[in-house]
């Protein structure tokens, strides 16, 4: 027993660094890619290539001031960022990076864990984020935060059911909700191309999901300042962004899990395949960003219920007969 | 499998620690000057008026209503799709009713502008 | 004690404690909030039964979806936010004279029941079991489930038209 726990928290540990890392860099790579979309350089001063600019944004960060709105509610405004960066992290813990290795002489999995309904709690965590948006809005006291806090829950949960719907096809083709065995599953062929239909939804969804342009209406900033997060700052600000972009990777973790094949592809290791599917995924996220203006609150929640709900769900029957 | 979960549990406190520990370090780094112009909520520059609550419409209620109905609804395709391949066409026309009675559902939802956002 | 029966304690501690707080929070939104480490706490204890698509129906449904709905209720309700409800009134010695013999009465018959020896074999994959048994033994009360639903659903939209 002893032995499994401290086997799980060397994981653990490992995981979060890798985790925490890349949720930095990506956030480097952003503003870097974003700089040259727009005809310009992005950070370019600390390190080589700006490559130490997260490491300065976050000493800075942790040595800002720590305050909250008067008549806010405190135990609460700080348990919200706590509570969403800590469901942003849980995901990771039945994501398979890749399969079996072996290392110093003994065989070790490349993910935490693999459990049965592994689909469902990525599902379910996603969906325990709403409570860091709602609460982080209600809890400043201000008009904007709460206003965006609701905005965002509703656009959360409508496309929580599209992408619920839209996976459905791959556990479908899969015939288990484990996300090894799904992996697993595809060694012959990716599911995108037997589901492209469920992948497209999948990604609308996923872009809706995380709050991410051309749906990044929660912080429409014209009229909603910074919507959930107007009142926050310093470090609890920042647990906010972590999740954010930490929200972006699982994103791309799930698509290539579920649809890209996962950690196969020929040639390279097999964490270095997933890991490109995922920079992939990150990269056009930013891309759209760059290129995408913003939809209107009617056409978001109009694109979620009325079309990519029934869409997926045609996809669905229509893959089953041809299963059968 | 239950060992699996322990790996759930331990990777979920761990996170969990890893999300608090910065604020700790904030409370121990940060400077400290409080004045009450500062905690003042922002409001385009005034001070703000009136309640941060206001009366909210009533469709964010119907949407999560909505929301849950129809997240009900996928919990119950979920061990559909994973078992249809064994059952056959026979889970598949039990499937075809099922939906068919929600799909009544979601077309009455949009018949009578549930689904619109005005 | 063993693992299992350390993992099981710790998750009543925190179906117990957050249950606690509901009843006891003097704030809506508190209260709201306090289900769900309650909620989570019962999904952790289904692990424990080895019901693992139960808990996922818990972590979905009971505090993704049904919690979430509460606090946009709290939240649309006017001026609940700000409201301290009390919590106490003239009658709290009864009621605890009333709890109290139902605990004694629990506990008395939690004693005497014969619990008997496991019922068969767990079978190997969960999801797969649910499925099979929803489909095949139960698929009556699965049909109807989707009646019950879009009747809630129906239900809703009236209420709501009417209020608009």
């Amino acid at each position: 027993m002893t032995a499994v726990v401290v086997e799980a928290l060397l994981k653990s540990a490992v995981l979060l660094f890798v985790l925490l890392t890349a949720t930095a860099y990506e956030v480097l790579l952003e503003r870097k890619l974003l700089g040259r979309f727009q005809v310009r350089y992005g950070p370019n001063r600390v390190g080589p290539w700006g490559l130490l600019q997260p490491l300065a944004d976050g000493i800075k960060l942790l040595t800002k001031e720590d305050f909250a709105p008067a008549g806010a509610d405190r135990v609460v405004y700080v348990a919200a960022p706590v509570l969403l960066m800590t469901v942003a992290l849980f995901v990771y813990a039945v994501i398979p990076f890749g399969p079996e290795v072996e290392l110093f002489g003994r065989r070790v999995t490349l993910y935490l864990a693999d459990v049965n309904t592994a689909l469902l709690l990525v599902l379910g965590a996603s969906s325990l984020g709403v409570y860091g948006l709602i609460l982080g809005g209600w809890s400043s006291n201000s008009k904007y935060s709460l206003l965006g806090g609701l905005r965002s829950s509703a656009q959360v949960i409508s496309y929580e059911l599209s992408l619920a719907l839209a996976v459905l096809a791959v556990v479908l083709e899969a015939g288990s909700l484990s996300l090894v065995r799904i992996v697993q599953a595809q060694e012959q062929g990716w599911f995108v191309l037997r589901q492209p239909v469920a992948f497209l939804v999948f990604f609308l969804s996923a872009l809706a999901e995380t709050n991410r342009a051309p749906f990044d209406l929660p912080e429409a900033e014209q009229e909603l300042v910074a919507g959930y997060q107007t009142e926050y700052g310093g470090f609890k600000f920042v647990m906010f962004y972590i999740a954010e972009y930490l929200a972006m990777i699982t994103q791309g973790a799930l698509a290539a899990t579920l649809f890209l094949g996962g950690w196969h592809g020929p040639l390279l290791p097999p964490v270095v395949w997933f890991v490109l599917k995922v920079l992939l995924f990150v990269v056009v996220l930013i891309w759209i960003r760059a290129t995408v203006p913003r939809v209107r609150y009617d056409q978001l929640m109009g694109l979620g219920w009325k079309v990519l709900i029934p869409v997926a769900l045609l996809n669905l029957l229509v893959s089953a007969v041809l299963l059968l | 499998m239950p060992l699996d979960w322990a790996y759930v549990a331990v990777f979920a406190l761990v996170g969990a620690g890893m999300a608090a520990l910065p604020l700790g370090l904030v409370w121990l780094l940060a400077p400290r000057s409080h004045y009450p112009q500062k905690r003042v909520a922002y409001e385009s520059g005034i001070i703000p008026f009136g309640e941060a609550w206001s009366q909210f419409h009533v469709r964010y209620y119907l949407f999560g209503l909505a929301f849950l109905l129809f997240d009900i609804e996928v919990i119950y395709i979920y061990p559909w799709a994973v078992v249809l391949r064994e059952l056959g066409a026979f889970a598949f026309v039990e499937m075809l009713i099922f939906l068919g009675v929600l799909g009544v559902g979601l077309a009455y939802a949009w018949k009578k502008g549930a689904l619109e956002w005005v | 004690m063993n693992a299992e029966a350390l993992a099981f304690y710790a998750l009543a501690a925190m179906v117990v404690v957050g249950g606690g707080l509901v009843v006891q929070s003097r704030n809506l939104v508190h209260a709201a909030v306090s289900l769900v480490p309650t909620l989570l706490g019962v999904a952790g204890l289904y692990v424990l039964l080895h019901a693992e698509f139960v808990t996922a129906i818990q972590l979905l449904i009971y505090v993704g979806a049904i919690t979430v709905l509460i606090l946009f209720v709290i939240l649309l309700t006017e001026g609940a936010t700000g409201l301290r409800v009390p919590q106490r009134n003239e009658q709290v010695p009864l009621a605890l004279v009333v709890s109290g013999a139902l605990v004694l009465l629990l506990w008395a018959v939690l004693l005497r029941v014969p619990w008997g020896p496991p019922a068969g074999t767990l079978p190997p994959y969960n999801p797969g079991a649910v499925g099979r048994s929803l489909l095949m033994p139960y698929v009556l009360a699965f049909e109807v489930t989707s009646l019950v639903i879009l009747a809630c659903l129906v239900g809703a939209i009236v209420i709501a038209r009417r209020e608009e």
